[in-house]
């Protein structure tokens, strides 16, 4: 049987990383209430906007089932709104500015070379982006843009300032999800 | 390293990060600081909103800058703003001050009644108004990264958005139908390029995010739009128009995210107070969707 991967689904670009995990062939559910955590093999928290994303998980008793499904040491996948929510409950030893690479005027796109997930180069989008400012001794950072970080790893949790989804990028989702390159 | 910039992908993708939400018209940083509060995705920043445009009559233009950069001080979710249909140095004044989103918009007058702005010469994206399929795909084809319903904005009125949102999956449909021989006449019919023609045929939807706007006023609105389709809502007049404008802005918010959920829509929907008083469309002197083409 095929993963099961939850998205949070509070907004956001739930849809392209549901577009994602297709490609890779697993299964995607939509997580809105307590009930959908039930029997997932893997968690993504996407991009969106982070003040309402905390705002309304918070509202609806969603951050207590995320920081619970962290300890059950399956696989964490937040992009830059995620990444903000992750470092903001603690799950992520790690200080996040967000907007801090500007407005939508500065959204760029890059290729990143990050060998321990891909050969080659890796094409995101950067929208809006939060930066990592610091992070703690617990975390990796397995990749950094303009020396800058850019994806950092804690145990189970991985996350990234950018988005991998958007540019139909599968090796981020390929790597946390199937442990594989 | 290459990095690029101004990428159609780039300007697609934030409107694709405001998926599921609600962006709300505000007419300054306190209602903004609202907005934000309440879970707003987005706020657009404009002087009046279009019950008022309405009432006041006149010629509607873009904004005073001041105001708008008073918005984006107070808040840090996009801000949008609107400029008139055609009028593109409005257009190079918003990418001026940095705005996050422009929407070529017909609650204001129209500048030009023959072209609307060239929107793929700009760096920041665009949204656009539609009222069919054809209107969409012209947007589109012009380089609007978003595409929202008209509806009839000012009216408190959902009719017309849901006839917005009903005529555009219909001609989706119908395109879909269609030998690949029909569908480059349709393309014809419609002026649009046939290879994006081609290409909604093959998604069964538009290629951009696709929110409703115009005449929603309460959270059984932006959930009917939702479930209809839509992939966001703006709310104009219908927050702070109405009599609790915190509590609406949550509801509606709350209600957009759980759009599928009765029981949830049921219980945000108690004791709001009074959505906005109503329009009915048949009475108007002026229908706002007519403007542009």
């Amino acid at each position: 049987m095929a993963k099961k991967i939850g998205i949070l689904a509070i907004h956001g670009d739930v849809a392209e990383h549901a577009a994602i995990l297709r490609k890779l062939k697993l299964d995607s559910v939509e997580v809105r209430t307590k009930k959908d955590f039930k029997n997932l093999d893997g968690l993504i928290l996407p991009g969106g906007e982070s003040t309402t994303i905390s705002k309304l998980a918070e509202r609806f008793g969603l951050i207590a089932e995320i920081k619970k499904f962290a300890k059950s040491r399956k696989p964490i996948l937040g992009t830059c709104a995620g990444l903000i929510l992750l470092a903001k409950i603690g799950l992520l030893d790690a200080k996040v500015e967000r907007n801090a690479y500007g407005r939508q005027l500065d959204s760029f796109e890059a290729d990143l070379k990050i060998p321990i997930i891909s050969k080659g180069p890796i094409s995101v989008a950067f929208i809006r982006a939060p930066k990592i400012l610091s992070t703690g001794k617990v975390v990796e950072v397995l990749a950094k843009f303009e020396k800058v970080p850019v994806l950092i790893r804690q145990k189970n949790i991985l996350a990234a300032s950018f988005h991998p989804e958007i540019l139909g990028t599968t090796s981020i989702h390929k790597f946390i999800f199937l442990n594989a390159k | 390293m290459r990095k690029k910039t101004a990428t159609p992908r780039l300007k697609e993708g934030l409107a694709e990060m405001l998926k599921g939400g609600v962006i709300m018209d505000v007419v300054n940083p306190q209602q903004a600081i609202i907005a934000e509060k309440a879970g707003a995705v987005a706020v657009m920043a404009l002087e009046r909103v279009p019950s008022d445009i309405r009432k006041d009559g006149g010629v509607a233009r873009m904004s005073d800058p001041k105001m708008i950069r008073g918005i984006q001080k107070a808040v840090t979710i996009p801000v949008m703003a609107k400029v008139r249909i055609g009028h593109f140095v409005e257009a190079q004044i918003l990418e001026a001050l940095e705005i996050d989103y422009i929407d070529e918009s017909e609650v204001l007058t129209p500048a030009d009644e023959e072209f609307h702005v060239d929107k793929s010469k700009f760096r920041v994206p665009f949204v656009c108004g539609a009222t069919n399929l054809g209107e969409a795909s012209r947007r589109i084809a012009e380089g609007a990264a978003m595409i929202r319903t008209k509806g009839e904005a000012g009216t408190g009125n959902v009719v017309e958005a849901v006839r917005h949102i009903r005529t555009i999956n219909a001609e989706i449909a119908q395109l879909q139908k269609m030998s690949p021989a029909a569908a480059k006449k349709y393309a014809k019919a419609i002026r649009t390029p046939l290879t994006l023609v081609q290409k909604i045929r093959k998604l069964g939807r538009l290629p951009v995010v696709n929110f409703a706007a115009g005449g929603v006023a309460t959270p059984a609105d932006a959930a009917l739009l939702m479930q209809l389709g839509c992939d966001g809502v703006f709310v104009g007049s219908g927050i702070f128009k109405s009599k609790n404008p915190e509590k609406m802005a949550r509801a509606i918010v709350e209600a957009t995210m759980n759009f599928r959920d009765a029981k949830i829509i049921a219980r945000v929907s108690e004791g709001l107070g009074e959505a906005m008083r109503g329009l009915e469309i048949a009475t108007l002197e002026t229908k706002l969707a007519k403007r542009g083409w």
